[in-house]
């Protein structure tokens, strides 16, 4: 779904960033458009998942140089609830269980912050309920599951699913996900696929980040990004995810090493 | 810690500010002489003076005990002011000839003292310093035979009763702060609910400490005849001041058969600042008598406050089929200290008690769960099931929990469950990536991990309770 003319969503130029001191990302630049699927790809220690949580706002990573605008605006001044509230969804490589807290309220809250941030009224506990039976088919949930504690003893697949329940719930402008497919048997993994490309349209986009190729079966990427110590060094089509499964990641460093000594 | 947890801990108490009044006080310092001039005060009948003194010279015995979880500076017991009282021209017979400065601080405190103010369906008995200053509903209670008075009261007007009861539960030398209390206590509640009588309304306690060097004392005695029930609230508070203040109260329950009891507390002392300077020494022996067949005793307790929290409500399971509950939440923070837990004695045949007792702790305080269940040789078929679970908030607070189960015959069931969990960076982040403000997110989960204990709150108290934890922890975002 590229189109010339659609927003442009993200916008990061040059972003370094570190954590306890160490620097992650060193010159990372991507440009994402409202409509498009990017896929970033990369062998472990790459910098993926330290991108996706810097976007976020983790207090951990320090950003230390470059820009991000989120639909023209300095993502980077905002806190992490705002910039949640202002659209940016992360969905968690490790969702974290909230024991005492059930599902259906932390969803509730949730919502309704993002209505308050909006200027809307916030939905009582009845026209919530309706909205979110609703949206537990995207991800085909059990309605058992809204009044458990938030994740608490939830199955990798379960943890998963919730995650993109709240996603379908909060309908990001940029929704990111870090390896989502991780841990997901196949029938879980075509669900939350199924789930993600049911919330993917023309204005909203999504950042896949993931290990595999196997995900992007299911979720068919505009472009594909690898990543590589802290910067993207290639980007391609869908075929480029293809071809790092046959040929590994050394194939795209070499091209990179030829491409700089050029 | 993050600085955003550090700040949302950091909460000013509310309830610092000082009252200007006269006060009658007794010079500093505890000898035989105080305590005759504080029976005489009263105006007590014999009896009373003797029992104090008999454990006043009990106490001369015994030395302070140590064993607790905690660290403290030597009380000096001689530097304390044993009696404090609101300066009155006479008694009063009516609210409406209460020191309008007193009334203005049970309103500032939120416990409006007219009646027409009042909580709906709760009487109070408002407790400043050493003396009951004002108790409200009396006159409707008294129609169904229930007393509901200060102690002092009780004891001019119904000693038979407090002859009989008071010191059954806790004998004057049971253990230091016991004997102290005996020997000094000022004032306090005393309830007497008449046999096969609901009590009609809740019964509450406000206790407030005023004066900066005085100790409060106080002592509370309920009574419930055969088939009887009854549901009582303390809240407690006191001004900041930067020194130490000790409070030593007793609390006896006596339950007869078929009698239940259910006693809550809100506990918000000053709990110094956050330096760890100042604060309520909260040393308090509470115990309740499950006397009679199919008895019950519950208590569910809020600990907030005080610099060092030091007490375990029991029930002593006596009555066959008797039932003894305890549920307790307790917050600490910054340097607060406390040792908490109860005492489950079961003696009775089929004795049953539960034990949830939540302790969360932020800053670089210590929370201990102390708890003792103990199965006597002729109680066979007792049960007791046990669960403390702790929360941590931060990298530097301290939760430990010490549980004693003796069981000394082989029909008995005893059921043990402890769990630990934190609230760290990562969890607020996720909340915050969610759009969750973190007062937000650490009001949720504590809300979540204290619901058991909140759902035994009466109603009224339940909301005040989620209410005060909150604020407790609520502050700007760093």
């Amino acid at each position: 779904m590229i189109s010339e003319n659609s927003e442009v969503i993200l916008s990061v130029r040059d972003l370094t960033a570190e954590v306890e001191g160490t620097p992650i990302l060193k010159g990372l630049n991507l440009e994402v458009k409202a409509g498009e699927i990017h896929a970033i790809m990369g062998p472990n220690g790459s910098g993926k998942s330290t991108f996706s949580k810097v976007l976020a706002g983790h207090p951990a990573y320090r950003v230390t140089g470059g820009t991000v605008l989120f639909r023209g605006q300095n993502l980077l001044e905002w806190e992490p609830d705002e910039r949640a509230k202002s659209g940016v969804f992360l969905a968690f490589q490790y969702p974290l269980e909230i024991p005492g807290v059930s599902n259906l309220d932390f969803l509730r809250v949730a919502y309704n912050s993002k209505r308050q941030h909006e200027g809307l009224e916030e939905l009582d506990a009845f026209d919530f309920d309706d909205l979110v039976q609703q949206k537990l088919d995207v991800v085909k949930m059990n309605p058992a599951f809204l009044s458990r504690s938030v994740n608490e003893g939830f199955s990798g697949g379960e943890k998963k699913r919730n995650e993109i329940l709240q996603m379908a719930l909060l309908e990001p402008k940029l929704g990111i996900l870090d390896e989502t497919d991780s841990g997901l048997d196949i029938d879980a993994l075509r669900i939350v696929a199924g789930g993600v490309n049911q919330l993917s349209h023309a204005n909203n986009a999504i950042v896949l980040i993931t290990h595999y190729q196997r995900l992007l079966d299911y979720i068919v990427p505009d472009y594909v990004h690898v990543m590589e110590a802290g910067r993207i060094i290639t980007t391609g089509g869908k075929e480029l995810a293809l071809e790092l499964e046959s040929r590994g990641y050394d194939w795209v460093r070499e091209e990179e090493a030829a491409e700089v000594a050029r | 810690m993050s600085a955003t947890v550090q700040n949302l801990v950091n909460q000013p108490y509310k309830y610092g500010f000082i009252t200007q009044i006269e006060s009658d006080t007794v010079p500093r310092g505890l000898s035989e002489d105080t305590i005759r001039l504080i029976s005489a005060k009263k105006e007590e009948p014999e009896f009373m003076l003797e029992f104090r003194l008999r454990a006043y010279r009990q106490w001369l015995k015994m030395t302070e005990p140590n064993w607790q979880n905690a660290s403290y500076p030597a009380i000096d017991y001689q530097d304390i002011i044993y009696y404090s009282a609101p300066k009155v021209k006479e008694k009063k017979k009516s609210l409406e000839e209460v020191d309008p400065e007193l009334l203005e601080t049970f309103e500032k405190l939120g416990i409006p003292l007219s009646e027409q103010k009042r909580l709906s369906n709760v009487a109070v008995d408002a407790i400043f310093d050493s003396v009951s200053v004002a108790t409200t509903f009396k006159e409707k209670l008294a129609k169904d035979g229930v007393i509901f008075c200060s102690i002092s009261e009780a004891v001019r007007e119904y000693p038979e009763l407090v002859k009989k009861y008071l010191g059954s539960v806790v004998p004057v030398g049971d253990n230091y702060f016991a004997a102290l209390n005996s020997a000094v206590f000022s004032d306090g509640s005393f309830v007497y609910i008449p046999k096969d009588t609901c009590c009609p309304m809740e019964l509450s306690t406000y206790f407030r400490i005023n004066n900066g060097d005085s100790g409060q004392f106080e002592r509370t005695l309920i009574i419930a005849e055969a088939g009887s029930s009854v549901s009582y609230l303390e809240g407690c508070t006191a001004p900041m001041y930067d020194t130490n203040q000790l409070h030593a109260a007793v609390v006896e329950l006596v339950a007869l058969d078929n009698a239940e009891i259910k006693y809550s507390t809100v506990q918000n002392w000053y709990a110094g600042d956050a330096n760890g300077k100042g604060g309520i020494y909260n040393f308090v022996t509470k115990r309740g008598l499950c006397q009679g067949v199919n008895s019950k005793i519950s208590w569910t307790q809020v600990e907030t406050g005080s610099a060092i929290t030091w007490k375990y409500p029991s029930c002593v399971l006596v009555g066959d089929n008797s039932v003894g509950e305890f549920y307790s939440v307790a917050l600490t923070n910054h340097y607060q200290q406390a040792d908490t837990g109860t005492k489950m004695v079961h003696i009775g045949k089929n004795t049953r008690s539960t034990i949830i007792s939540k302790g969360i702790s932020a800053g670089k305080s210590k929370n201990s769960y102390r708890g003792l269940v103990k199965i006597g040789p002729k109680a066979q078929g007792a049960r007791n099931y046990s669960q403390c679970d702790s929360m941590l908030i931060g990298d530097n607070a301290q939760a430990n929990t010490f549980p004693y189960i003796q069981v000394q015959n082989n029909l008995g069931k005893v059921e043990h469950e402890a769990s630990t969990s934190k609230i760290g960076e990562d969890q607020l982040f996720y909340f915050s990536q969610r759009g969750i403000s973190a007062e937000d997110a650490i009001s949720m989960m504590i809300s979540g991990f204290c619901k058991d204990v909140f759902n035994q709150l009466p109603m009224e108290f339940a909301v005040e309770a989620d209410r005060l934890l909150s604020l407790k922890l609520e502050g700007s975002v760093g």
